[in-house]
This record gives structure tokens, C-alpha cells and sequence, in this order.
């Protein structure tokens, strides 16, 4: 849909932080989520897109889809060190492709603030408001 | 929360009556301003658990208690497996057995002051810290699953301590029933270069001053002076209890219709205990405990090293190690009959009275260490369970002021380097590998820790002990 500006939001929650993205797809609202992910450890800017993962994942609802994309992408922080820039979604019959753009965690260049531990199921909304907007939205517990 | 509607049992203990879907009451620890602070989402959260199958007594909610998943932070809950309980996933949360162990040093601040700054420096060098940092040891498929079943007794026998600190952990250091084939190779594979760091967030170690005692009997039982130093770690399960958190709450939300559970919040997702869901998560659960102890116990050998550089004749015994997000099995008197339950603790420590049998024979007489954690620039306390009876929320207590301000709301106020540098002023060193991350933490983000000892004090959840000022903070 023409218009529908991508981005990337964050809302509070207690001691954690609410991931937003906002698109004219589903798809976008989901990368934009994972790039809200990613603005709660550093600044994007500072994330170089060098080297790219891919991810698979298979859910019964897009809620529950949403967050097993941001667990996947949470995942490969974790164990590959890796901060991520920009994400590449596709979601076909409940099943989502995404790839990550990222390097590897600079601690001085990138001084993480914090680590994200796991998506949750609070505030987990996936839906299309009346503007024809897609909205993907979840808190993640750092 | 609005106290008028609650049903006022004193000055500072209320009752939420139940309606609707609640089987049982909830009761509210803290006077009227702290539990008029408290969200109402809390009200919400603590009668959703009031409605959970099986459940005993009543739901329980901390002077700190916070807005959480599923649970409220700071609640506390009991279930019994004979009567249809569960074990939630979403109710120990994702960061499993996180907790706090205090260190003696048997230094005084005299003796600290002149190498603080170096001791800060080499702490926070020795330490890892923060997202992107490594542990020094990498664990193989056999020594994942040793760890995951030994706890601290396996990193003693790695050589990282003494026999004697295992006294004074909570399952004497090795939680039973822990079943490493429950934990995912996702798990295993995010945990195998994380042990011994601290993670980032509310994370900390922290070297501190006893700067006041306030009850002298339990003081000199757990060896503290005024103007001791001792250092207080706060870390817990790190990428696999994470990991584990993050599967089984997926797994039995999913499968909570088919058990015939409704639930009022996704987050709340639970098992029967006695299904093979359930046990397979209390058997994860276990394991990562153990993660956890060792992970403590790995960062006490490192502060040990450090310490002991600077001062050679320090020893460093260990106080204790005390979990606040963990799921138990427990004997506990409700309506003058014993009954066996599994007491789910979301940001809350046991807290057992003198004389009871689980304790360690050092504390047998004045009851167990609970560790109240503050927040870089606010006091800690160390407190002990009073052992009311009847036992108050199944002998639990409080662990720590929560939050008051958002980490945005904390941002938009705050700078890391303003934080520090007023911090400095005080006579307090911070070292983090984030500027942002310690704004983000900034003390005035975080509720009065003073308040909430006093509620739990006066409530009698657990008695004053000591109050403990920061010299060196190294946060996550």
C-alpha cells in the first residue's frame, strides 16, 4: 500500500521494553519489529549490514509467528555475537523466511546497553488498523 | 492500585477479594502509598493467578511488586499437584534462578578506599559484562550436561571455590531432579561460552559498605560488622534459562486448551504438574537452577582472584546464594494441614524462619539471609526470614526495589556520563561497557529500596538485618 511510511517504534513496559514496527505488509511491520529489536541494544547506524543469516519459522497465528521470528533473530544475537541492521521478511501460509544484515557485537563501538533475553506474549499484537496499516508489536524482556 | 478497593487486613497488608475466575484471594504486602503506586496492571495479574488450577491459600503480592508477564514481579503462588495444579513457565519467567549471593571479605572500607579505583577497574576487567562478552570457560556436550546437573558442586569440582561455600547455597548448591535431556540443544548452544559473566539489564556485581545493622544477634550470625565490606552479585540462568523460558512458555501456551486450561493471559502458560509437559519443564527448570549456581559460583571465583590480588590474606567466604525466580516443591501448613506444594517465586526469595529443617546449621537459630538488591547509587539490605506463623506468603520475601520510571522515561531524563559522574562524587565507582545501559539503570529510576524493607519489615515477611551503601558497581 502507497503511503505507509516502514518504522520502527518502541513503547514502555515496567522494567522492559515494547517493540513496534508499523508497515503497509505484514512483512514490514515484521522487519520494522526486528529493527525496533535491534535500536533497544545500540543506535542502527552503528550496526554495519556485512554478513547476512537466514532464519525459518512456523507458528499457528501471527502473533505467535511474531514472536518466534523475534526469538529466532534473539537466538542468533546470542550464540553468533551479532547485532543485526536490516531484515528481509516473507511469510507464506504461516511460515516465515527472514534474513538478517549485521556484523559481529564491537563492544566499543557498539556499547550494548542491554541484552534482550526473550520476546514475550505481552502486548503481542499482529493486526491491520483502518488506515490499511499493519501493525507488529510485542514486549521483549532485557 | 486503588487501595479502596481492596479489604484492608492492616496497616499494611491488604486483600483482594475473590470475583469471577479467582479461586482463591490475593493478599498485597505494603502500605498505602506503596501499594497506591503499585500499576493496576498488578491487580489484574495477581487475580489471573488467583484463577490458575490447583492453586493453594492465596495468590501473594510483595511491597516491589511490578507489572510482569503472566505474573506480576513480586508475586508469589502455591499449587498442589494433587488437586489439578500446574507448573507455570511464564510464572518463574525467563530469566530462571536468577538471584543474589553476598560474599564476606573480612576487609573494612579503610582498608579498600586507597586501591578502590584499581579494584574497579580489575573487577570489571575480570568480570564479562554486558551483551557481546564471552565467559573464559566454553563448555563440551559432557560438560554442559555435568554442569546442568551439578550446579556450584560441579564448578567446586572445576576448581572454582571451596567446600565450604556449598553450605551456604540454597539446595546446598546442587538442585535434585534436574534433567539435562529436558533442555534443548538451543539452549546448550546459547549457554556454552556464557558461564561466568554477568549479563546486562538490572545485572550487577557490587562491592559494598555495611552501614547500618539493625538487628546485632543476626549480624554477628552472619559475620557483619558496621563498616565491613562485602560484595553482592546479582546474575542469574543467562542464555539457557532464556532459552528454556522462551520454549516452554511457547509449548504450553499452545498446549494449555488441549489440558483443559484456560488462560486469561498467553503468558501465563502452564502445565499440569503432573502431566509429561509439566515435568519435563520442572526437570529443564531444575537444570537451569543449577546453571545459575554454577554461574554465581564461577563470578565468586573471579572476585575472589581479583580480591585477593590486592589483599592476599582475604578470604572471601561466602554468606549466601539466594534464588528469586525459581518454582520449588515445599512443605507448608495451610488451614493447620501439611501439604506438599510447588510455590512459584517471580521476583521474590524464600525466606524460612529459624529452626527450619532446609536451613544450614549456621542459621538454624536466627533464620535464613534474604537479600533486598538496590540500584548502583541506593542501599541494599540484607534482612532474615522471621518466621512468623502462620508463615506469611509461603515464607517468602521481597528482593528488590522495582522499577518506577520506564527505560525510555529513565533516558529522556538521564545521561550515562552525568550518572557516573555524580555517582563519583558520592564515593561510588560504576564501570559498564554502556553509557546508555547505566542511564538506563540510573538509581532514580528505581523505586525507595528503604520502603520496601520497611514494608516487608513491618509485615513480617522477613526483619531488618543491615543496610548496605555502594562503593564499586559493575553493571552489565
Amino acid at each position: 500500500m502507497k503511503g505507509i511510511a516502514p518504522r520502527a517504534e518502541h513503547f514502555a513496559h515496567g522494567a522492559d521494553v515494547g517493540v513496534r514496527g508499523i508497515g503497509p505488509s505484514r512483512e514490514t511491520a515484521f522487519e520494522q519489529a526486528a529493527v525496533a529489536l535491534s535500536e533497544i541494544v545500540t543506535e542502527l547506524q552503528k550496526i554495519e549490514p556485512k554478513i547476512s543469516i537466514s532464519v525459518e519459522c512456523q507458528a499457528p497465528s501471527d502473533a505467535l509467528l511474531l514472536v518466534d521470528w523475534l526469538n529466532a533473530v534473539i537466538y542468533r544475537m546470542a550464540v553468533e555475537r551479532m547485532l543485526f541492521r536490516r531484515f528481509a521478511v516473507t511469510i507464506f501460509d504461516h511460515r516465515l523466511r527472514g534474513e538478517a544484515w549485521g556484523e559481529a557485537v564491537d563492544r566499543d563501538r557498539h556499547a550494548p546497553a542491554v541484552e534482550p533475553k526473550g520476546a514475550t506474549y505481552t502486548e503481542l499484537r499482529v493486526e491491520r488498523d483502518g488506515n490499511g496499516e499493519w501493525i507488529a508489536q510485542c514486549v521483549v524482556d532485557v | 492500585m486503588n487501595v479502596t478497593a481492596l479489604h484492608k487486613l492492616s496497616d499494611r497488608k491488604w486483600q483482594l477479594d475473590p470475583t469471577g475466575d479467582m479461586r482463591v484471594p490475593a493478599i498485597i504486602y505494603g502500605d498505602a502509598i506503596l501499594v497506591g503506586e503499585m500499576e493496576d496492571k498488578v491487580r489484574e495479574q495477581i487475580a489471573n493467578v488467583a484463577s490458575l488450577p490447583g492453586i493453594v491459600g492465596a495468590a501473594h503480592v510483595m511491597p516491589d511488586a511490578h507489572w510482569g508477564y503472566g505474573f506480576p514481579i513480586g508475586g508469589v503462588a502455591a499449587f498442589d499437584p494433587d488437586e489439578g495444579g500446574i507448573v507455570s513457565a511464564g510464572g518463574v519467567g525467563f530469566d530462571i534462578s536468577c538471584g543474589v549471593r553476598t560474599i564476606l571479605t573480612g576487609l573494612r572500607r579503610g582498608d579498600v578506599e586507597p586501591v578502590k579505583k584499581e579494584l574497579a577497574d580489575s573487577l570489571f576487567a575480570n568480570i564479562p559484562a554486558g551483551l557481546g562478552s564471552r565467559g573464559k570457560i566454553t563448555l563440551d556436550a559432557i560438560d554442559m550436561d555435568a554442569m546442568l546437573s551439578g550446579g556450584a558442586g560441579w564448578a567446586l569440582q572445576q576448581g572454582y571455590g571451596i567446600p565450604a561455600d556449598l553450605e551456604r547455597i540454597e539446595e546446598h548448591g546442587k538442585m535434585e531432579g534436574a534433567e539435562p535431556d529436558a533442555v534443548s540443544d538451543h539452549a546448550k548452544e546459547r549457554q556454552r561460552a556464557e558461564m561466568g559473566t554477568l549479563g546486562s539489564g538490572n545485572h550487577y556485581l557490587e562491592v559494598q559498605e555495611v552501614s547500618t545493622i539493625h538487628d546485632e544477634t543476626a549480624a554477628s550470625t552472619f559475620g557483619l560488622k558496621r563498616g565491613d565490606v562485602v560484595v553482592s552479585i546479582h546474575c542469574g540462568s543467562r542464555g539457557l534459562g532464556h532459552q528454556i523460558g522462551t520454549e516452554f512458555l511457547r509449548e504450553m501456551a499452545i498446549a494449555a486448551p488441549a489440558n483443559g486450561i484456560h488462560l486469561p493471559d498467553l503468558e501465563l502458560a502452564c502445565a499440569p504438574i503432573k502431566s509429561e509437559l509439566g515435568q519435563r519443564y520442572l526437570g529443564a527448570m531444575r537444570a537451569a537452577i543449577n546453571c545459575a549456581l554454577a554461574n554465581r559460583q564461577i563470578i565468586t571465583h573471579l572476585t575472589r582472584r581479583v580480591f585477593t590480588h590486592y589483599f592476599p590474606d582475604a578470604t572471601l567466604d561466602l554468606l549466601f546464594d539466594v534464588s528469586h525466580n525459581t518454582c520449588k516443591e515445599e512443605w507448608h501448613e495451610l488451614e493447620g494441614r501439611k501439604r506438599w506444594v510447588f510455590v512459584h517465586r517471580k521476583g521474590a526469595t524464600r525466606a524460612f524462619g529459624p529452626g527450619h529443617p532446609d536451613l544450614p546449621a549456621a542459621f538454624a537459630a536466627v533464620g535464613q539471609p534474604v537479600f533486598i538488591g538496590g540500584s548502583m547509587g541506593t542501599m541494599s539490605a540484607i534482612m532474615v526470614g522471621a518466621g512468623a506463623k502462620p508463615e506469611p506468603a509461603f515464607a517468602s520475601a521481597c528482593h528488590g526495589a522495582g522499577r518506577r520510571l520506564s527505560r525510555h522515561q529513565a533516558l529522556k531524563r538521564w545521561h550515562g556520563r552525568q550518572v557516573i559522574d555524580e555517582l563519583a562524587h558520592r564515593g561510588i565507582i560504576i564501570r559498564s561497557p554502556s553509557s546508555r545501559g547505566v542511564a538506563e539503570e540510573a538509581p532514580g529510576a528505581y523505586k525507595d529500596t528503604a520502603a520496601v524493607v520497611e514494608a516487608a519489615h513491618v509485615t513480617g515477611l522477613a526483619r531488618k538485618v543491615a543496610d548496605l551503601s555502594p562503593m564499586i558497581c559493575i553493571k552489565g
